[in-house]
């Protein structure tokens, strides 16, 4: 499905500085039976978010009401595991836009771009300087350029750019989905399947 | 020549390229199950569009299935709706559907191989990390997300960058009570969880040639627990031995046509890869984990390593202790467990359940351990019966349960409770991944084996 257009976000962002945050944890898998995308962000770190009666745990940072904004800011290695797109999901229904971090897991990456969350993956020194900031102040803004592919704090001199591919970016920049993409060149696939043996 | 065999297999496979952009990867066989499934197909019918390749997608009902009474109703209803909407949808589109009672229902990592839909030189994907276990047999084999699960779905198709190669060479021989988990668990252990990220992994050298295909299907699907996107090895005499005549595989003068092609792949001498490891495989022990990431593992007669040993971490390291009740230093070999879980696409297939049962033949399960064996699928149900298996497990106080993905992720019932100890030969030893609290020992079948009749974590080469 196509998403919203990515173009400059500006928000405070959500801290959560732990390392090797895997999916079963951003959303676990009894969360996930449902046969439509919806709700998904009720679940977000959900085991991490609430106690097992369903109280929220006061000290997580989704519950602590000085941290808001459309970024979630995660240690390194973040996404890895199991391949449920439903991860990505989560993340963007409770409406996070953009996941930042040192190092992302292949496959979380991959389904953040194909769901219109913008992975951003900034140098070990630079996710320190934005913990800091944040616990500095919570409200701290972050400001994310695609165009110009620019990750910075603002009011202060922090500022690095990210990568990210060309293609990638155009369809971020567009909401456009890699299957707006294969449709359009379906003809061609076709004729590279009757060549291609069971 | 100079190429890899994940080159070789990539490039033959790439029907479009987009500079500066992805690959547009040709997909040969698509494995589909309930639970990655339901939303692609949405995507389908608000787009009208039919699936594009029936006859190279494969539809089986695993993650979310009960492994006790399979004959009645699915109790819980959103699951039965999730199993319900894959009939369904393999019904509208004239996909195969193995569902739950159908004789070649089985866990999806495991069926695929036994039926020869897995086959070397292919592109193989699933909505499914595990998808990497395919890899074995000399095709390239990956998990993709569900919005990848609706592109192969329309157009046979998906976009990615090739990822970059690296080889993971094994010289020499395993010692007695070794098994082909242990040796993926030592490499994870030595690369860490992102250690492979970016990297598509080629196995190589003694150890992995002397593995059995299922031995090699066990080291595969483990490769995503490094972060790499997939594991290959080359495919031998072995490989050609398993798949010959199966359901799938090509007979006849288009079985000599494909032998032809198979015979080429294999990476050439010269050829070299972006990242290179070498190990011994004299020095591998059985192996444990300790804490909340199958990186976290070590040799089982070892000490948990002290937080001050490690390259920063340092809090998450010592949240995941915390989480697992261990302290650093501690000694894996004595602490009492409370659950054993022999089963999965890692560890599900007859081989597994031949080295548990070798270990705890002629003894007794302890009392206060609660044991779930699920076989990967009704094919390894059928053997664990024709041979005698199921016998000596039920002498030795174990109960057999019926095929799926069960207590690796415990989307059923299969769940251990908060705050227990369970040693599992699956894949993942994740906070919660067995249940809400639960806390994973992840192992070989030979070192759960050992752990079901102690009661405590053993060294297996003790019983042997």
């Amino acid at each position: 499905m196509a998403y919203d257009k990515f173009n400059t976000l500006i928000s405070s962002a959500v801290p959560l500085p732990i390392e090797n945050v895997d999916t079963d944890q951003i959303i676990p898998a009894r969360f996930l039976k449902a046969t439509e995308r919806v709700g998904f962000g009720d679940n977000l770190f959900r085991d991490w978010r609430y106690n097992q009666d369903n109280s929220p745990k006061s000290e997580f940072p989704l519950n602590d009401s000085k941290y808001t904004g459309s970024i979630l800011v995660g240690g390194k290695n973040f996404g890895s595991g199991s391949s449920r797109e439903h991860a990505a999901w989560a993340v963007y229904d409770y409406g996070f836009r953009c996941v930042v971090s040192s190092f992302f897991a292949d496959i979380f990456k991959n389904n953040c771009l194909n769901v219109g969350v913008l992975p951003v993956q900034v140098s070990a020194e630079f996710l320190k300087n934005i913990f800091t900031a944040i616990e500095n102040n919570s409200q701290s803004q972050l400001i994310v350029d695609l165009q110009s592919q620019t990750i910075s704090i603002e009011g202060t001199e922090y500022s690095e750019n990210f990568d990210i591919n060309s293609y990638k970016k155009e369809n971020m920049l567009n909401g456009f989905d890699d299957i707006d993409f294969l449709m359009n060149i379906k003809d061609q696939i076709g004729e590279f399947a009757k060549k291609t043996p069971l | 020549m100079s190429n890899t065999l994940f080159d070789k297999v990539w490039d033959s496979h790439v029907v479009h390229q987009i500079t500066g952009g992805p690959d547009v990867l040709f997909i040969d066989r698509h494995l589909v199950h309930e639970v990655t499934s339901p939303v692609a197909f949405l995507g389908l019918k608000n787009r009208d569009v039919k699936v594009m390749s029936p006859e190279r997608t494969f539809a089986t009902a695993d993650h979310n299935t009960p492994t006790i009474n399979q004959h009645l109703p699915v109790a819980d209803p959103l699951s039965a709706k999730q199993l319900k909407a894959l009939e369904e949808n393999a019904a509208a589109h004239g996909i195969s559907y193995w569902g739950l009672g159908h004789e070649k229902n089985g866990i999806v990592h495991v069926v695929g191989p036994e039926y020869g839909i897995t086959q070397p030189g292919a592109t193989i994907v699933c909505g499914d990390s595990h998808t990497s276990t395919h890899g074995a047999f000399g095709a390239i084999a990956f998990g993709i997300g569900t919005s990848e699960v609706e592109m192969v779905l329309s157009t046979q198709c998906i976009m990615q960058p090739k990822p970059k190669t690296m080889r993971i060479t094994v010289d020499g021989k395993l010692s007695k009570g070794v098994t082909p988990k242990d040796v993926a668990l030592f490499i994870i252990s030595q690369l860490s969880t992102s250690g492979a990220t970016g990297y598509f992994v080629e196995y190589a050298g003694e150890v992995f040639k002397s593995l059995s295909m299922e031995g090699r299907m066990t080291v595969c699907n483990l490769s995503i627990e490094m972060g790499a996107r997939g594991g290959i090895i080359a495919p031998d005499e072995k490989t050609f031995e398993y798949i010959k005549d199966r359901e799938f595989t090509p007979k006849g003068e288009a079985w000599n046509k494909a032998m032809n092609y198979w015979s080429t792949l294999e990476t050439d001498s010269d050829a070299t890869f972006d990242k290179e490891y070498i190990f011994e495989g004299s020095t591998i022990e059985p192996m444990i984990t300790y804490g909340t990431n199958p990186g976290m593992g070590m040799g089982i007669n070892g000490g948990i390593p002290k937080a001050e040993s490690l390259d920063g971490g340092v809090a998450t390291y010592k949240k995941s202790l915390d989480y697992m009740g261990y302290k650093e230093g501690d000694s894996m070999i004595g602490k009492k467990i409370d659950f054993v879980f022999l089963g999965s696409c890692t560890n599900g297939r007859i081989e597994d359940f031949r080295a548990f049962t070798e270990i705890i033949e002629g003894r007794k399960k302890a009392d206060h351990v609660t044991a779930w064996l699920v076989p990967g699928s009704h094919k390894v149900l059928n053997a664990i019966k024709d041979e005698g298996l199921l016998d000596i497990l039920q002498t030795a106080g174990f109960e057999l349960r019926e095929p799926g993905c069960s207590a690796c992720l415990a989307m059923n019932d299969d769940k251990v409770p908060s705050g227990k100890y369970a040693v599992s030969t699956s894949n993942r030893n994740f906070e919660g991944r067995q249940g809400p609290g639960s806390r994973t020992l992840l192992a070989s079948p030979t070192v759960a084996a050992a752990a079901a009749v102690m009661g405590v974590v053993t060294d297996p080469r003790t019983l042997i």
